[in-house]
């Protein structure tokens, strides 16, 4: 059953990113990325992860999906054909394809991860553990987080007032 | 039956192969952006297994961090291409020319 919900959903996620970067339309493609995260949301509750799974919906799907279907119908743009791959772009292919495969290769014939079976039992789940890690270990990392966000939102209001200005003496 | 980690990190890398392959085929800015997003989303996709299958919360950890720095990051992201856009009137990469000559 397990296995069954799997597969299922990474075909869903797989053809959904697909979707992503093959389709003509810039508002079909956000609308591909949403459906891949909500398929990427089933897999972080397939691993337990719930807390995972809910932020990803929230801040992905919600936020930042609507973001990009935002800017898209702000700018109002053609999707833009995918041009034919001249010559650098052709040995990028090859190589990052050639290492991809030797690494799943590397993976999956050589490579001897122990313990196939989930460890713990549903640790994701325990959101009072989750905080705590949050809240001792994480401390700093959380503090320095806040001061990111900090600055991307005054980022974002200088970039948006700076571009603004020069428009006005014309 | 459960499936193997081993499943978890193929999918992780199809996925990131999938937004790679869009990264380098597409020419317009916004859609190249979904594309990192997408990449950076498999990528979270691995740690949550690892951290699964380790049986330890520092993974699940990181990728909340890594949550909230792809939120800024996309933030600063779009408006950069809105100001690019205000400047040169297109998001097309192969029009975006300037730093090349």
């Amino acid at each position: 059953m397990e296995q069954f919900a799997f597969t299922t959903l990474s075909v869903f996620t797989l053809v959904c990113a697909l979707g992503v970067v093959l389709s003509k339309n810039a508002v079909n493609g956000a609308m591909c990325l949403l459906l891949c995260l909500a398929g990427i949301a089933g897999l972080f509750v397939q691993l337990h992860a719930y807390l995972l799974a809910f932020i990803l919906i929230l801040v992905y799907a919600g936020a930042v999906v609507a973001l990009f279907l935002f800017i898209v119908m702000l700018l109002d743009m053609q999707g833009g054909q995918p041009s034919r791959p001249r010559g650098a772009g052709i040995v990028a292919g090859v190589i990052a394809a050639a290492l991809l495969i030797t690494g799943v290769d590397l993976l999956a014939v050589r490579g001897r991860l122990p313990d196939t079976a989930p460890l713990g039992h549903s640790v994701g789940s325990s959101l009072k553990l989750y905080s705590y890690e949050l809240f001792t270990t994480y401390l700093l990392p959380v503090q320095v987080m806040g001061f990111l966000l900090l600055i991307a939102m005054l980022g974002v209001i200088v970039l948006s007032r700076r571009m603004a200005e020069p428009e006005d003496p014309r | 039956m459960t499936p193997h980690l081993e499943a978890y990190l193929m999918l992780s890398a199809a996925l990131f192969a999938v937004g790679f392959l869009g990264v380098l085929v597409r020419r317009n800015t916004l859609v190249i952006y979904m594309c990192l997003e997408l990449m950076l989303v498999a990528a979270t996709l691995a740690l949550v297994a690892f951290s699964r299958f380790n049986g330890t919360e520092d993974g699940d950890v990181f990728v909340f961090f890594i949550l909230t720095v792809a939120a800024a990051e996309v933030a600063v992201g779009l408006a950069i291409i809105v100001a690019l856009f205000r400047a040169r009137q297109t998001v097309q990469v192969d029009q975006l020319n300037s730093l090349k000559h």
